[in-house]
């Protein structure tokens, strides 16, 4: 899961991990009173007012509407604050992350102008090829970190955490020193990873990133944003966390599916799938595409769900305008092939169907499962294997 | 012959008194296998199935009583990592971890107190393990494998009934199928099941399927290259996966540009691995390799 840069600053603040003051505005006027405050409470006139969406390269994105504007603003004043808070709201947003079609901005985070003089990278995560979470640092922050590790590996420091000690003071020293700190500043680094990993640890995190972190003209050492994600398997134990997901910035087939538990991810091709097992349902994807086509998601009805779970499945695939053909593949193991059918009869009966249905059913009851969609007198074209029902599938979404 | 389990293979079911649990200890027991004994605290004392299986409430006790010298666990998530942790705590051999959603946090301490013991953890979030119709360790519908000559390890459950069912067709049968799961952080990897195959004088093929996300099946490559003679076919769910998205399993996600399905047919191709182009193709690929 994922959460806007504002949210998780107030995460990190609420467990020591210093951050410029600021505060979050849903309109102009309070873009305005939020610029007032921080100016008041600094005495610096600079302010950052920066777009809230869940993507990179806010600062070199630019709005649909307003090209010459960036995601990321300085100004001076809190006039100009609203002034540019104005132009941004309700605007749309495209960054190299958000594709061609970008995201609305409807949130800004409006935050201190910090004198920098340094721009580092921080970042925290699972390295799983040794199954432990690592810090990475490098002194070259603000920049896209990926090239950094790609061209010149030997810029990014790593320290792993061993789970039964923590970050150990050695560790901090090991990544202060390296990024060439001194004085306040290395101390505060210390104290400024320390709390980072307690946050990590804290709330489950599967992805800290604080990019760049910056080190001030008076040797304070600063989030200057801050990007978290993190383990849905650990939500259940964070409903704090929970409560700051955005609507706005998922899908809505996505939600609903989430509600039933269904794991679905939205594509752009027009071959709906429900597939169960996640790797099954990745395969089908990928020989639909062997065979020329495109599909329009990725959908596992799990191992255990019922024929109602299963037609609340269909109905969403059936519901995407782009689904010209819909292939169901299933090897009943533990999911039966019978509640399979169940559930589609009962969904076509529900919501109709107006495109080719491709079944393929193997595995457990598959005689029952067959049986009962012949005898239903639905328009379906079975299929002995996989390749077979991909084909079909492909040929009739043209 | 086989790998991991076999007739002489004593089960322990954790969790047996949960829906799950005891559904698939009694398609255990169906199977062939020999199933025990149960854990589930508080429970100690109590028979289950047809009083055929004496429950525990902890590990320790019914290792001492029954010898079991396996564990599946069938405990929910949030109690998993504990579940394991005791199993390793009475040095149970091997420990298949069924359960799907266990926090990444809690595998991490999981792996740190496995190391130095003797135990081998397989999942989690896996399938399980089998070897047909001698033992039967997990979720899998037994009846779709049959005895025989290949080995199978794999990251995903269905798609590893797809291999074995087309493995069977063909009359390959399976020496024994491991799922080693779907999860970022878990016990056995690719490189110890390929290690035990390639050991094992009865598996004279092996089929690897892996998915996007890590660098396990890189790992496993490698190894190929250097260590096994015996034909392999490979698979990779994920090809058409966007970056960014988990795609089911927590571990299945490209991130960073790392752990894409290119890469890894890559460095299987270049290891001399027969990949299969679709996961129709699995068996049929096999058949023609092992010529």
């Amino acid at each position: 899961m994922k959460i806007h840069e504002y949210q998780a600053k107030d995460l990190l603040a609420a467990r020591h991990v210093p951050v410029p003051r600021s505060k979050v505005a849903f309109s102009p006027s309070e873009a305005r009173a939020a610029a007032e405050e921080i100016i008041e409470e600094t005495g610096n006139a600079v302010v950052v007012v920066k777009a809230q969406i869940h993507a990179g390269g806010r600062g070199k994105g630019r709005f649909k509407e307003d090209p010459d504007l960036g995601g990321v603003q300085v100004v001076e004043g809190a006039e100009a604050a609203e002034a540019v808070a104005r132009r941004m709201l309700g605007k749309t947003l495209v960054t190299v992350q958000t594709g061609p079609q970008g995201k609305v901005v409807k949130r800004l985070l409006v935050e201190q102008g910090v004198a920098i003089e340094r721009e580092l990278y921080l970042g925290m995560t699972l390295d799983r090829t040794i199954g432990r979470n690592t810090v990475m640092a490098s002194t070259e922050g603000g920049m896209e970190i990926e090239e950094v590790a790609a061209k010149t590996p030997e810029k990014i420091l790593k320290e792993a955490i061993d789970p039964a000690v923590g970050l150990a003071p050695f560790q901090a020293r090991k990544l202060a020193f390296g990024l060439g700190l001194s004085g306040t500043a290395f101390k505060k680094m210390l104290r400024f990873l320390s709390a980072l990993v307690s946050a990590y640890d804290d709330l489950d995190c599967s992805l800290l990133e604080i990019n760049p972190l910056v080190v001030t003209a008076d040797g304070d050492v600063l989030a200057l944003d801050a990007k978290a994600n993190f383990d849905d398997n650990a939500l259940y134990r964070h409903k704090d966390v929970e409560d700051l997901r955005d609507p706005d910035e998922e899908n809505a087939a996505e939600l609903e599916a989430k509600k039933w538990d269904l794991s679905y991810v939205d594509l752009d091709g027009d071959i709906g799938c429900m597939v169960n097992g996640a790797g099954l349902a990745m395969a089908t994807m990928d020989i639909i595409q062997y065979f020329g086509g495109q599909p329009a998601n990725f959908l596992d009805v799990g191992g255990g769900a019922n024929a109602e779970k299963v037609a609340a499945a269909f109905k969403i695939i059936t519901a995407d305008p782009n689904v010209k053909a819909i292939l169901v593949n299933i090897f009943g193991g533990i999911m039966r092939c019978d509640v399979i059918a169940e559930g589609v009869i009962t969904a076509v009966k529900e919501v109709g169907l107006s495109v080719p249905l491709v079944v393929r059913l193997e595995g457990t009851n598959v005689r029952e499962g067959k049986k009962m969609l012949e005898e239903s007198g639905l328009p379906i074209t079975t299929a002995a294997s996989l390749k077979e029902a991909a084909q079909r599938a492909v040929e009739l979404a043209k | 012959m086989s790998i991991l389990v076999d007739k002489n293979t004593r089960l322990l079911v954790q969790g047996i008194t949960g829906k799950t649990g005891l559904f698939h200890a009694e398609k255990s027991l169906e199977y062939g296998t020999q199933v025990v004994a149960g854990v589930t605290p508080g429970k100690g004392g109590s028979k289950v199935l047809d009083d055929r299986v004496p429950v525990f409430d902890t590990v320790a006790d019914a290792v001492q009583k029954t010898g079991a010298n396996a564990s599946v666990i069938f405990v929910p998530p949030p109690f998993a990592a504990d579940a394991i942790m005791e199993a390793a705590d009475a040095e149970i051999p091997l420990i298949v971890a069924v359960t799907e959603g266990i926090p990444v946090a809690d595998m991490i301490k999981v792996k740190r107190y496995l190391e130095g013991r003797p135990s081998r953890l397989v999942g989690p979030n896996c399938p399980g393990v089998i070897t047909p119709d001698q033992c039967r360790i997990g979720i899998m519908p037994g009846y779709i494998h049959k005895p025989g000559r290949i080995g199978v390890v794999s990251r995903s459950g269905t798609l590893t009934y797809e291999a074995v069912f087309q493995l069977s067709e063909l009359g390959l049968g399976q020496t024994t199928a491991v799922g080693i799961g779907g999860d970022p952080v878990n016990g056995t990897d690719f490189v110890d099941v390929l290690r035990l195959f390639n050991e094992d004088p009865a598996t004279e093929g092996i089929v690897m399927i892996g998915e996007i996300g890590g660098s396990a099946e890189e790992a496993g490559a490698a190894y190929i290259q250097a260590e096994v003679d015996k034909p392999v076919v490979g698979f990779i769910a994920g090809t058409t996966a966007p970056p960014g998205k988990r795609m089911g399993h927590a571990g299945a996600i490209i991130s960073g540009g790392k752990g894409t399905a290119e890469a890894k047919l890559e460095a299987l191709r270049e290891a001399g691995v027969h990949i299969a182009d679709t996961p129709s193709d699995i068996g049929e690929t096999m058949a023609k390799a092992l010529g």
